[in-house]
């Protein structure tokens, strides 16, 4: 059995060591490219939101590298997601490929049924081996996610970010080449003591907030690179949402001390007062925060047409008055050009930077 | 007496006469808003969310229509689930905080939460809630919610019998109007009782044909001439037999859908779903035409599933936004009618 999965963001480096950990053969497929992106637009439903065809992109590349088997993750309503995979599983059938799918669900199981899942998909693997492999997944996860925050930080301040970025790449790769936890963690610290002893001389311009759906947010193929546009424009970001978090909130309960996004949610009341399936409560919930926490301006990104995020714009406007915090929403698809983001994320700190600039003279 | 603005959009169609008739069993006064027309349609697109979808935006525009009337309360409900484990879409779950923060000065709104996915006890709390807003005990929201439920039921065997929901709301409020025996309402439309015995089409077949056009998609853009373009109307003036999701039987459909690889947790979805795999092999359907709303998430893998799987019935996808043309419509209606009927001569 040779198992290929879905980008998305650098969770690769994770799930690779999950599965391998499950002494299972594994296919990463190779990098979401323009001929990712091409090869899904032309086989998926056209009016399907960009994760699903990135996925299939992501599926063809991996199916074409020898991969037999697809894991993916699902779910029970109401965002589109949690039908994305028998869609996909349609689109590669009637395409001809021959493999097999195996759908983790996430949210409707428990904890326990969650582990005999991907016990279930082992190969001759005990309890204790199935454990260390999850447990070393998550500590590759962990690192990946710090070590991405420090660049995040690091990226608006140092004299040359192309530098801070090269760092970055190696310390990601020795983290991917760590076996044991422990060096895991020395890799990370590596990697942040190298990202801090980089030559800085500027101070950032502005502090983003950058907020929306989970996948656009993790995945730079999907928003432009948006992180990286914004950081090289001299904008600090934060990140609404990570993986560790997701993980964190969605499978096991809270129970991790880990970043939670339980206080936001608290926030998004009295603007948004439910649930609305994705990540439209976390949306308005960081947002405000966002606002009273000080920063210079929010950014909300999601796929075109995505459902919970239109919600959430739809109230956006309004927490942005109360709130006082200038809020753009933008929307990805395969149309989406390079010039026309990096123009409106241009305005848009400057925009910033003149009101703070009016706040202090005043 | 006060009274309740009810905007007629989304779940209009499905709900009409639960909500119309628990609210007047309250002794309040319902005010429906005008029929989609320009100005509601205008009034919502300047209002709503560029990306929100066109029944939506409709939807924003009978609200503020509602407002321009002066009505004391507008019901506008938090629809969550309206059946066990199956969701609508994003949208109706945040519909009130939208047009909170969209419309100034709107009057208080009444959001009730409708959430069946997993038992019916937050709304029975709700409506007893909803009834203490309006002087009401337990024991008259009860008698007024069974009389509602009942009404409800009495609506559903109108479209049953043969008609698309909006004509089922017109017939249903005239037979409130004018109480007759329920014989009388079947006998008020030649209406196709049912298809496989080749009953009449309804009562504009202006040009005789025998060709039966199955049409779906969610009721409240079919229903809405608007949104639809009329798609239905059109549809019987060049002679089609119309049927709908709403004129078979529900178990029938539910077994179809059933035979998905994954329970489809959709409601709707779920319900176009069934419903076209049973008229895929239904020999008495031509054609299935699927109407869906630019930006719509649900359909826009619900369409992909079944134009995917509908293979023995000519299908086609139509999408419709605020900038569709009348004259497109037709073209292409009149196209696929043409192709159909000759389809079923070649044979």
């Amino acid at each position: 059995m040779k198992v290929t999965f879905p980008h998305m963001g650098r969770a690769w480096i994770a799930i690779k060591s999950l599965f391998e950990g499950l002494n299972l053969e594994v296919v990463v497929p190779p990098p979401c490219s323009r001929r990712t992106l091409e090869l899904g637009v032309r086989h998926s439903p056209e009016f399907a939101c960009l994760p699903l065809k990135i996925n299939v992109g992501n599926f063809i590349e991996g199916l074409k590298a020898g991969a037999d088997t697809i894991v993916t993750a699902g779910g029970w309503g109401p965002c589109r997601f949690g039908y994305y995979a028998q869609v996909q599983r349609d689109i590669l059938t009637d395409l001809g490929y021959q493999f097999d799918l195996i759908v983790l669900e996430a949210p409707d199981s428990r904890l326990s049924e969650l582990a005999n899942q991907v016990r279930a998909l082992g190969v001759n693997i005990s309890y204790a081996g199935m454990l260390r492999a999850i447990y070393r997944a998550w500590e590759k996860l962990k690192a990946v996610d710090e070590l991405e925050e420090s660049l995040r930080y690091c990226l608006p301040r140092v004299t040359r970010p192309a530098e801070a970025e090269k760092v970055l790449h190696e310390g990601l790769q020795a983290i991917e080449a760590a076996v044991t936890a422990r060096e895991i963690r020395q890799a990370l610290k590596m990697g942040r003591s190298r990202l801090e002893g980089l030559p800085y001389n500027r101070e950032p311009v502005a502090r983003i907030g950058l907020v929306g759906e989970i996948y656009t947010l993790l995945e730079p193929s999907s928003n432009c690179e948006i992180e990286r546009k914004l950081g090289y424009l001299g904008a600090e970001v934060h990140r609404a949402v990570s993986m560790p978090q997701w993980i964190n909130d969605h499978l096991l309960g809270g129970i991790l001390r880990v970043d939670s996004s339980q206080e936001a949610l608290e926030c998004a009341s009295p603007y948004l007062n439910d649930w609305v399936g994705g990540h439209g409560r976390e949306t308005v919930g960081y947002s405000v925060k966002y606002g009273r926490e000080g920063f210079d301006g929010v950014i909300q990104i999601g796929p075109l047409t995505c459902m919970p995020e239109i919600v959430a714009q739809a109230v956006l406007g309004q927490v942005s008055q109360k709130e006082g915090i200038p809020v753009m929403t933008m929307y990805f698809d395969e149309q989406t050009g390079e010039a026309g983001v990096m123009t409106r994320l241009e305005a848009f700190l400057d925009m910033v930077q003149r009101r703070k600039q009016f706040a202090a003279a005043r | 007496m006060k009274t309740i603005g009810i905007p007629r959009g989304l779940f209009f169609y499905y709900y009409y006469p639960l909500w119309r008739t628990f609210f007047e069993k309250l002794g309040v006064q319902v005010v429906v808003s005008a029929p989609t027309n320009r100005r509601i349609v205008d009034q919502g697109l300047l209002t709503a969310v560029n990306e929100a979808c066109l029944p939506v935006k409709v939807y924003y525009g009978h609200v503020l229509d509602l407002c321009h009337r002066g009505v004391d309360y507008i019901f506008a409900p938090r629809l969550v689930s309206v059946e066990y484990r199956g969701y609508i879409c994003p949208k109706f779950m945040g519909i009130p905080d939208m047009l909170r923060a969209q419309i100034p000065d709107l009057p208080p709104l009444i959001d009730i939460k409708v959430d069946l996915s997993r038992d019916e006890r937050q709304l029975e709390r709700d409506v007893f809630e909803l009834g203490k807003l309006f002087g009401s005990d337990r024991y008259k929201v009860k008698a007024a919610w069974a009389a509602g439920q009942q009404e409800l039921e009495e609506f559903r065997r109108i479209a049953a019998v043969g008609f698309p929901l909006n004509q089922a709301v017109t017939i249903w409020e005239r037979a409130g109007e004018a109480p007759m025996a329920s014989g009388d309402k079947t006998r008020l439309n030649p209406g196709g009782e049912n298809i496989r015995t080749g009953g009449e089409a309804s009562e504009a077949t202006p040009r005789s044909s025998d060709l039966t056009i199955g049409v779906l998609g969610h009721g409240y853009s079919l229903c809405d001439a608007m949104v639809s373009m009329g798609l239905v109307r059109k549809l019987q003036e060049l002679g089609a037999r119309v049927v709908t999701a709403e004129m078979l039987k529900t178990d029938e459909v539910e077994a179809y859908a059933s035979t998905l690889p994954k329970r489809m947790f959709w409601t709707l979805g779920k319900k176009n779903i069934g419903s076209a795999l049973w008229m895929d092999e239904e020999p008495a359907v031509d054609g299935i035409i699927y109407l869906a709303c630019f930006g719509c998430g649900p359909d826009s893998l619900v369409g992909e599933i079944i134009a995917r799987r509908v293979v023995n019935t000519p299908f086609m996808m139509m999408i419709v936004d605020e900038h569709t043309g009348e004259a497109g419509v037709v073209t292409r209606l009149e196209a696929f009618y043409d192709m159909v009927a000759r389809r079923k001569n070649a044979v």
